[in-house]
């Protein structure tokens, strides 16, 4: 048996988005059962099948001098906030 | 007219039932979905069949189905076989059932009746999956002994309608039970 992941479109036009997976002997059956699962209900205009093996997974992504600057998250705005008012009382003060 | 959409209602209810059987046993869960769902899709259509069969008969689809005698249902004796636990039956019944079906909603859907016509075309489209599900297992299938054999004893069956399994009398008591538990004079 093989694993295949679904993606599934809404709507034409719309990013393919992961739905779930099915298992199935080959993709015949994948298609069918692709069909049935993700698509009977007029919930997908069109439909992605990939088998999980030909999938290639990265990870791992390392930071070690924790250089938050490159991710969006790295710019707490609330922290800066309160230390440039800080400074600016400071500075009034 | 009203004959042949009774013959098409009862084998769609009966088969439907037949196949919810599976439901939840089902040696795969990728089938175990698509058998019950392939039964829903099989009694919706026995319920538009029955309104349209109760129109010309004066009556209603609810009586037609359940409150006939289990003698005088003229579904196929290839539907009422009770075949749950046997897998390579199954599929047989499912792939002769199929075919079957198919011959039978392309002379409906030519008929001079639009209402026929145009329900055998809205069936016929959900049909196409369940004879898509069927094709597949039966291309997988069709050198394995057992289900050539399952094959060849359910092929007579398709067209006998006069008779029926003695287990059609048992799935009409399920059916009907609670229907028939109505206390009289109420209404569901």
């Amino acid at each position: 048996m093989t694993v295949y992941e679904v993606f599934r479109q809404e709507r034409k036009g719309q990013p393919f988005q992961h739905a779930g997976a099915l298992s199935a002997p080959d993709p015949a059956f994948a298609e069918v059962y692709a069909r049935e699962q993700y698509g009977r209900r007029q919930e997908s205009v069109a439909l992605w099948l990939v088998p999980r093996d030909a999938i290639e997974e990265l990870g791992d992504f390392v930071d070690e001098l924790g250089r938050t600057y490159h991710r969006v998250d790295g710019y707490p705005l609330k922290e800066k906030l309160k230390e440039a008012r800080e400074r600016a009382a400071a500075r009034a003060g | 007219m009203s004959e042949l959409l009774l013959e098409l209602a009862d084998d769609e209810l009966v088969i439907g039932w037949r196949d919810s059987e599976w439901t939840g046993i089902a040696p795969l869960l990728e089938e175990d979905v698509a058998f019950s769902s392939i039964a829903q899709n099989e009694i919706g259509h026995a319920r538009a069949l029955y309104e349209l069969a109760a129109r010309d008969l004066g009556t209603t689809a609810d009586q037609l189905a359940f409150d006939r005698s289990p003698s005088d249902y003229r579904c196929s004796a290839l539907v009422g076989l009770r075949l749950v636990p046997d897998w390579a039956r199954t599929i047989a019944r499912r792939y002769l059932y199929e075919q079957a079906d198919e011959r039978r909603l392309a002379a409906l859907k030519a008929s001079d009746d639009p209402e026929v016509a145009g329900l055998a075309a809205k069936i016929d489209r959900e049909e196409a999956y369940h004879r898509m599900h069927a094709q597949m297992w039966f291309e997988r299938l069709e050198d394995e002994p057992r289900f050539v054999q399952a094959l060849e004893e359910l092929r007579p069956l398709v067209d006998l309608r006069d008779e029926h399994p003695p287990e059609l009398a048992e799935l009409w008591e399920e059916m009907t039970m609670v229907r028939r538990s109505q206390p009289a004079g109420t209404t569901w």
